[in-house]
């Protein structure tokens, strides 16, 4: 090595103080732009460009044909670097953009994310990252293969992690292609492939050594852009420049608005209440309308739609309003055709009205429900999600992979840490965010009058009614909560405006969601395409196969890989917190049981292992095809709980899988105990090397 | 390889700071969780308990495990010799 790892470690730290000084001053020169008076389309494009160039200047300056810059970037990756590499690595599009907004919906319950995908690092750091370090090899389904020996663990280890990895990468692209499409103008579908081509020109060339020097330089976009928003209406609304404190009395206030707007004595209680009678009455409509389809079928439906359309004629004959008629038309246009398109559409119509009807959760309070057993229900599966987060982040192969890339034990422990504080920065903030949006919804925007909405309601309900939808439903001319329809994205990408921010500053909160969405993306691809070329091709196929030729297959399966998922993607299947939920929970069934087993438990053996990880698996997997409705089996939920939350019966499975499996079968041989004797000390003498090139 | 008193020594030491420190994760994530709506009845400025814990006490806690766990065996390493060579 040409240089010490300390040496290196300064050089970097001076390149990425440059880095960040330059993109700072790249902000600053956008906003002169826009106060000169650039269109905002234009600044959107700049950014977009900008930020993609800079990441393929890192990727190409980081090409690489040595297999273990690859694969592990050399293993000379800093603590702090690798640190804020694995926070880039996971925090997503979901946690970028849809934390706070989840947060700001569901109030408490929405926690179980913010302490589940944080706590998860404790089980990395205590169970995982320095013994998996010291084992040091290319890729999570190499220690499968070599604690329990085989080609079979190995298998299996490769296909759950291709499994939750894909899973998990549809829900990234699905979020560059939905922010590039929003900030360009350009088609859902392009803006997949746009975005793509982004993912690719940070990892192609560069392998781990390109996506962890990339993702370092995404982490510096995406928590500027995430914190400067946040202060700023911090700062407006209490004086106070730190948010996570300054939002205690802002939540007080919240919640003491909460009381009054659902208090139908008051006044602002009493215009709620007349706007929920109305969602009320629209809820017993579509249940009438249900009820006569049920009966009457086919023929209800046709009768339905000749009364509209009567409706429309005796309009048309007394000489009414150009506007009525033009909504009675509406009407029978937009009337359901089938008797199955009816019921689907007045279901929505039901339960989206009913949920308007119903009064406001309160923001605080832990587990609302009518009753004490619904609040017990609420409670188990706020419990179990938690459980599941935990233990997927401490078993997803993207992440655990980012700690083979430290120089040794001990940077890997320290690098948990600063793992941990870069991702704590960004959750210890949101739900600061989504408390300082709500005041400024429930104090400043209802009960202002419909002629004077405030500037960033207006422009947010022009562009994107998901968004932001508010119309005045009682007709009294102001603006009550139950008017207000607001999508979950809408809280991190109106914050800039709702802080009098310029326009530049929302340019720089896109740029952030889209180095969240790509290095995640990143990391996602990489390990699958790892998997495939590292494990399948190159230890099962052709162990002889040449250095050059392992890289030039690694490479051809990331295209591959990308371009399938970019594919899947481009067909929008489900919901993304599902499947995000969905990858945590299989990656926890499958992983978890057996790589800890592997390193605490010496007796664990090959039969423990095939028997832990495909039970866990296929439990985790059953359940959900069971009860999500996506797979239209819909059986009847075990315990309550929630197909997201699957992973509860999956761990607990591949745990007794471990044991029973291992039980009945003799202990592992004594080179596979002296592996286990390896992995435990940092450094052993007469040690063995486990350690790849 | 041949295991001494003083290896088996620190792997045990090991397996006692994790038992710890993983019940203070417990604690801090499922026991504060479990009682939440008793915890939100005490109200430090402005923050009810149960919703701090969830939105950020719990959060400052792992940070510090991780903190802690770190400098512990790096320590431990050194103490019992097991620590690598660094190249710096």
């Amino acid at each position: 090595m040409a240089q010490t790892q300390s040496q290196f470690a300064t050089q970097l730290k001076k390149y990425y103080t440059f880095y960040t000084g330059g993109f700072v001053t790249f902000v600053i020169l956008v906003g002169i732009l826009e106060f000169a008076g650039v269109p905002n389309k234009i600044l959107g494009y700049l950014f977009l460009a900008a930020t993609i160039l800079l990441y393929a200047g890192i990727g190409f300056m980081s090409k690489t044909a040595d297999v273990s810059e690859y694969y592990v970037a050399g293993r000379r990756v800093p603590a702090l670097f690798n640190g804020m590499a694995t926070g880039a690595d996971w925090m997503s599009a979901a946690s970028f953009i849809g934390m706070a907004g989840t947060l700001y919906h569901t109030g408490y319950d929405g926690l179980a994310f913010i302490m589940g995908w944080t706590g998860g690092y404790c089980l990395v750091a205590l169970f995982l990252a320095p013994y998996l370090r010291k084992f040091g090899q290319f890729t999570i389904p190499d220690f499968l293969g070599a604690r329990y020996g085989g080609n079979i663990p190995r298998l299996i280890g490769v296909l759950a992690a291709i499994l939750c990895s894909f899973t998990y990468v549809i829900a990234q692209i699905y979020g560059v292609g939905l922010i590039t499409s929003r900030f360009t103008g350009l088609e859902f579908t392009m803006g997949v492939f746009v975005g793509l081509a982004g993912i690719l020109v940070c990892s192609f060339l560069g392998g781990m050594k390109a996506v962890t020097w990339t993702q370092v330089a995404q982490y510096i976009i995406l928590i500027v852009a995430y914190m400067i928003p946040v202060v700023w209406l911090s700062v407006k609304h209490t004086g106070n420049p730190i948010p996570q404190i300054a939002y205690g009395q802002q939540l007080q206030k919240v919640s003491e608005r909460e009381k009054v707007l659902n208090d139908k004595s008051s006044p602002d209680g009493a215009r709620e209440e007349s706007v929920r009678q109305i969602f009320r009455d629209r809820a017993a409509a579509a249940d009438a309308n249900l009820k006569g389809l049920e009966t009457g079928g086919a023929a209800f439906l046709a009768a339905e739609k000749e009364k509209l359309m009567a409706k429309v004629t005796e309009l048309r004959t007394t000489g009414a309003d150009a506007k009525a008629i033009e909504t009675a038309e509406k009407a029978v246009k937009e009337y359901p055709p089938t008797p199955a398109a009816a019921k689907k559409a007045w279901t929505a119509a039901k339960a989206g009205s009913t949920a308007k009807a119903a009064p406001i959760k309160p923001h605080a309070e832990p587990f609302p429900a009518k009753d004490d057993k619904a609040r017990d229900v609420a409670k188990r599966n706020f419990l179990a999600l938690i459980l599941c987060l935990m233990v997927g982040t401490a078993a997803l192969p993207h992440i655990l992979m980012r700690f083979y890339t430290t120089p040794s034990v001990r940077e890997a422990r320290v690098s948990v840490f600063w793992s941990l504080f870069f991702i704590f920065l960004l959750y210890f903030t949101a739900p600061a965010l989504a408390v300082l949006v709500k005041y400024e919804v429930y104090a400043n925007l209802v009960g202002t009058s419909f002629a004077q909405l405030p500037g960033w309601v207006a422009n947010w309900a022009a562009v994107d009614k998901t968004l932001m939808a508010i119309s005045d439903i009682n007709k009294d001319g102001l603006v009550q909560l139950a008017e207000i329809t607001i999508g979950g994205d809408l809280v991190v990408l109106a914050t800039p405006e709702i802080a009098g921010l310029p326009y530049v500053i929302s340019g720089l909160v896109a740029a952030g969601g889209l180095a969240a969405a790509l290095s995640t993306a990143d990391g996602l691809l990489l390990t699958i395409a790892n998997a495939l070329s590292h494990d399948v091709y190159y230890k099962i196929i052709d162990p002889n196969a040449p250095t050059t030729r392992r890289l030039v297959v690694s490479k051809a399966l990331l295209l591959v890989v990308a371009a399938l998922a970019a594919y899947v993607t481009s067909l929008k299947p489900g919901d993304i917190l599902f499947l995000v939920g969905a990858a945590f929970s299989l990656a926890a069934s499958a992983f978890f049981p057996a790589l800890v087993c592997g390193v605490f438990w010496k007796r664990a053996n090959k039969l423990g292992a095939i028997l832990g990880m495909s039970a866990g698996l296929f439990f985790c997997a059953y359940y959900m095809y069971l009860t999500y409705p996506f797979f239209g089996v819909n059986a009847k939920l075990w315990w309550d709980i929630n197909p997201i939350a699957a992973g509860i019966f999956g761990i607990p499975a591949g745990f007794i899988g471990i044991i029973v499996g291992t039980l009945i079968t003799p202990a592992p041989s004594k080179e596979v105990q002296e592996l286990v004797d390896h992995v435990r000390y940092p450094n052993l003498e007469g040690d063995i090397n486990t350690a790849g090139a | 390889m041949q295991l001494t008193q003083k290896h088996v020594e620190y792997w045990h030491k090991n397996l006692v700071v994790t038992g710890i420190l993983l019940f203070i994760w417990f604690v801090v994530t499922f026991v504060a969780s479990f009682y939440a709506r008793e915890l939100n009845s005490i109200v430090i400025l402005g923050f009810p308990l149960g919703f701090y814990m969830g939105a950020q006490g719990s959060l400052v806690v792992y940070v510090l495990i991780i903190w802690y766990y770190a400098r512990y065996m790096n320590n431990l390493d050194l103490e019992y010799g097991v620590h690598e060579g660094e190249d710096d």
